[in-house]
């Protein structure tokens, strides 16, 4: 730890230090009492292996609840049904989230520390997702006492309800792993006694016998455990009176399974349970492989719903009132503490707050919202505490609905997977009657041999790549975009979106945002340009307002003091010891209005900022219109990917001019309504363009509703009212290059899928039909087919370059890290630990 | 060679034993994560609490 830096949280310390304690015979000093408190409570405790362990600041523990009362609700019996489940001895078991858990020397300090008090049985933190199962008899200790014990030591827990689609993936995850496993063995095992009877090593026919039969014991589990889904498949998609890919396969192993019992106990022919168990093992491979990429597309959707608290804080008459998220109902009054995360939708009651909604746009980023504005269930109060009002609950937040949004367009098919889902059951109809063609000629040319040559014609063909791995290329595709701020709402969009060939741009919104640049500088002639800049700068500094950005660096030595802030109007403060006001020209002038307005002649969507001395107006600034973060960067991106930028706006046409030069774009049009921007975009695709069209997605509905792909701005509480393909999440436009590219990308896999699929039909299937290929190796190469276009399908699901996530802060790492990344941590800490 | 009619059967009852082995691993839910059990045998440590601890 460096000197001036807090031991416990690295903050760095007052300038008188007050808080120090012994820590392994050291002094350390602390930036305040809570920091302290927890550090003399670690040691206490003997655990100070936690300060060498770690790999980072620890969180602050200034935010920390320890009240007694905070976590008394959590005795309640109502309250503990949602998350508390109880043993048949009578011990209750508890899933919670920990805040504040950053890596495994965290959750290594937790169950340590609980795990010595009485009546706890158990304590598991992973560290990764932070969730903790705690297991203790409350005859001995209450859960209260246990919640506020994690409190003091700088966790704060939130209970955890899993909800049906991650219970549903676990339970479909073990049972998937259970069937590989033993179809693995059982492939060993079998495979063993075969290579003993192709060999021929024993000449007794009473030990080939006997070999047959160990076999048929083994494969018999193999077929009908590891294989039932196959069956189960096939006889689904029989009973829809369709085909899949299920069908031939289930014909292929049960035809093998049922021929070798027969010949098995009649002594004749050959065996084929090698055949049937590899093939198995095989493609259950290939299917765990493909449901993984589903389920990281689910975690997704189960990291944004886990982030909600489940208890809140009502102010019912004055009374604070602790109560569970699902007792709230629109109209109520809710207090959320920094650092804790916003239960609801509602209106913003405090004058202003800093929230983070990393959770909805994957940024990590402090933003400031004023009274009445929306504030939305799963962003993060971030420096003070806030009140609002509930609007919205449950299943209508925002965070719900794009939850929703995830998951179905998940589960809607894009065109393309229809169409490969249609040729694969073609495909499968030909093989199906290409088998039936060759079983008949064999039976006419070698009877004996007909049967493995039809089961080698079954086995060999492979609609792997439309059946399996198309689905899986846009699931992990979308999924992997979801998490860079980029939503593809509809599915089809991915698609399209490979295809463009123009993007148009909206000007205000959509290339420029907002935040600020100072245009120009006016004064009253008191003071010269400069000096007005300088004072403003001075005061400027010291707010957080997004408009402050616009002015530049104070100069050195000139600071200003008392500097108070006057939320929605200004900032008032003493430079050169005069007092200045700057803001809002009622703020600075008071009653001595129309003196001021002769200055700023009020400009289109230009704000003016005013600064005032003692004397009176001094200068005003006029805030222009910014460029959104990465418009620079991404339309030269764009660019590089050889789509012709375009801009389209409302605007007139000397900003647009100057805008498209700044960001060098050749084609734009100002002064457009939105009928012709309808019409532009038309005429462009009578042109045989492909037009992606970008707008902030509720002025230019009908707009982005007539191009091929629409990509909405999204913030995350308009996301419900407009219907654009695609949203963007984040406020930087970099995610949309980058999602060119990765819907690209995924054309390119389905594409080298679907060439690899038709190139090794070609060959293997006459190879099978002639009879060179025995069962075992057409099982071999279907299967080493299956797996590679799988693979190669999830290879999307990978990290693309950085793209939007500027400083991922803590809080959104559920959803920006991936459990790699965060092992990777920890790496950094076993390191540590090693020597 | 009769041996192996003891000794095959055998190997089916370890066989029988690993899978079931292996299902209990599954459903107490070992491999429900697999990425950081690594990390936390390196983090175990020694030190006990000194025994005035509450």
């Amino acid at each position: 730890m460096n000197v001036g830096q807090c031991f416990h949280c690295d903050a760095p310390l007052p300038a008188t230090v007050d808080h120090v304690a012994v820590v392994d015979g050291q002094q350390r000093s602390f930036c305040g009492p809570d920091c302290q408190q927890v550090a003399e409570l670690i040691a206490k405790r003997g655990l100070t292996g936690f300060y060498q362990f770690r790999d980072g600041p620890t969180e602050s523990a200034a935010s920390r609840d320890t009240r007694t009362g905070r976590w008394a609700s959590y005795d309640r019996a109502a309250l503990q049904r949602e998350f508390v489940t109880t043993d048949a001895d009578g011990s209750k078991n508890a899933q919670l989230l920990l805040q504040g858990v950053r890596c495994a020397a965290c959750s290594w300090l937790i169950e340590n520390a609980l795990g010595s008090t009485a009546g706890v049985q158990a304590v598991r933190v992973d560290p990764v997702t932070t969730r903790t199962s705690l297991s203790w008899n409350p005859r001995k200790v209450q859960l209260s006492e246990l919640l506020q014990q994690l409190a003091r030591l700088g966790y704060t827990p939130f209970p955890y309800t899993e909800d049906a689609t991650e219970q549903a993936a676990t339970v479909e995850r073990r049972v998937a792993l259970k069937r590989l496993i033993l179809a693995g063995l059982g492939m060993m095992q079998v495979m063993s006694f075969a290579v003993a009877l192709y060999m021929g090593a024993w000449r007794d026919a009473e030990i080939e016998e006997f070999l047959r039969l160990i076999s048929l014991v083994v494969a018999t589990p193999v077929v009908f455990y590891s294989g039932a889904p196959f069956f189960v498949g096939a006889w689904h998609r029989l009973r829809a009176r369709s085909l899949g890919m299920d069908v031939p396969v289930a014909l292929a192993i049960g035809g093998a399974w049922a021929a070798s019992v027969w010949n098995t106990f009649t002594g004749g022919g050959e065996v084929y349970f090698d055949s049937a168990t590899m093939f198995v093992f095989f493609l259950s491979a290939a299917r765990f492989l493909e449901m993984a990429g589903r389920h990281r597309a689910l975690s997704l959707t189960g990291a944004l719903a886990r982030h909600l608290p489940r208890v809140a804080t009502r102010l019912v008459d004055g009374q604070l009132q602790e109560v569970g998220v699902i007792e709230l109902r629109p109209g109520d009054r809710v207090l959320v503490q920094p650092g804790r995360a916003v239960p609801a939708d509602g209106v913003l009651e405090t004058t202003a707050a800093h929230v983070d909604e990393s959770l909805l746009t994957g940024e990590s980023r402090s933003i400031e919202k004023q009274c009445g504005e929306t504030v939305v269930a799963g962003s993060i109060a971030q420096t003070e505490a806030l009140q609002f009002t509930v609007t919205r609950v449950g299943a209508d937040t925002v965070m719900a609905q794009i939850a929703r949004l995830v998951g179905d367009a998940g589960s809607r098919k894009p065109k393309l997977v229809e169409v490969a889902d249609r040729i694969a059951g073609y495909f499968v109809g030909a093989v199906l009657i290409a088998a039936l063609i060759v079983g008949v000629i064999w039976w006419q040319l070698a009877p004996e041999r007909a049967f493995e040559v039809v089961l080698a014609v079954l086995v060999v063909t492979c609609p792997c790549a439309l059946a399996l791995a198309t689905p899986a290329a846009f699931t992990v595709a979308s999924s992997a975009l979801a998490r860079a701020g980029f939503m593809v709402r509809r599915a089809g969009a991915l698609q399209v979106l490979a295809q463009v060939t123009d993007v148009v741009f909206d000007k205000t919104g959509t290339l420029t945002s907002h935040a600020a640049g100072i245009e120009s500088i006016q004064t009253t002639g008191e003071l010269d340009e400069q000096a007005c800049l300088s004072i403003a700068a001075a005061l400027e500094a010291q707010s957080e307002h997004p408009l402050a950005r616009a002015f530049p660096a104070p100069r050195q030595g000139l600071t200003a003091a008392d500097v108070r802030a006057v939320p929605g109007a200004g900032l008032t403060g003493r430079v050169n010891g005069q007092v200045w006001r700057i803001g809002s020209l009622e703020f600075v002038t008071g009653p001595d209005v129309d003196a001021a307005a002769a200055l700023g002649d009020e400009g289109e969507d230009a704000r003016l900022v005013y600064l005032a001395g003692e004397a009176g107006v001094v200068a005003v600034f006029r805030i222009a219109e910014q460029l959104r973060d990465g418009s620079a960067a991404a339309v030269a991106a764009l660019g590089g990917l050889g789509l012709r930028n375009r801009i389209a706006s409302g605007d007139r046409a000397g900003p647009v001019k100057s805008l498209a030069t700044r960001l060098g774009i050749e084609r734009w049009r100002a002064g457009m309504k939105p009928d012709d921007k309808l019409a532009y975009v038309k005429a462009l695709q009578d042109q045989n363009h492909i037009v992606a069209m970008l707008g902030d997605g509720i002025n230019d509905s009908p707009v982005l509703a007539g191009a091929d792909v629409s990509i909405a701005m999204g913030s995350g509480t308009s996301l419900a009212q407009h219907s654009a393909d695609c949203v963007l999440m984040s406020t930087s436009l970099a995610s949309l290059p980058a999602a060119i590219s990765k819907a690209r990308a995924t054309m390119r896999v389905v594409r080298q899928n679907l060439a690899w699929a038709v190139g090794y039909n070609l060959v293997a299937l006459p190879l099978a039909a002639t009879g060179v290929l025995a069962p075992w190796m057409a099982a071999l190469g279907m299967s080493a087919s299956s797996l590679l276009v799988t693979a190669n399908a999830l290879r999307l699901g990978r990290r693309s370059q950085p793209t939007t996530t500027p400083g991922a802060g803590s809080e959104s790492r559920h959803v920006d890290s991936t459990p790699r990344e965060q092992a990777a941590c920890c790496k950094k800490t076993a390191g540590v630990a090693a020597p | 060679m009769n041996i192996i009619f003891y000794l095959i059967p055998l190997g089916l009852v370890l066989l029988a034993v690993a899978v079931a082995a292996f299902f209990w691993a599954v459903r107490s839910g070992q491999f429900d994560d697999l990425e950081t059990p690594a990390y936390r045998v390196l983090m175990d440590d020694d030190s006990k609490p000194p025994p005035d601890a509450d």
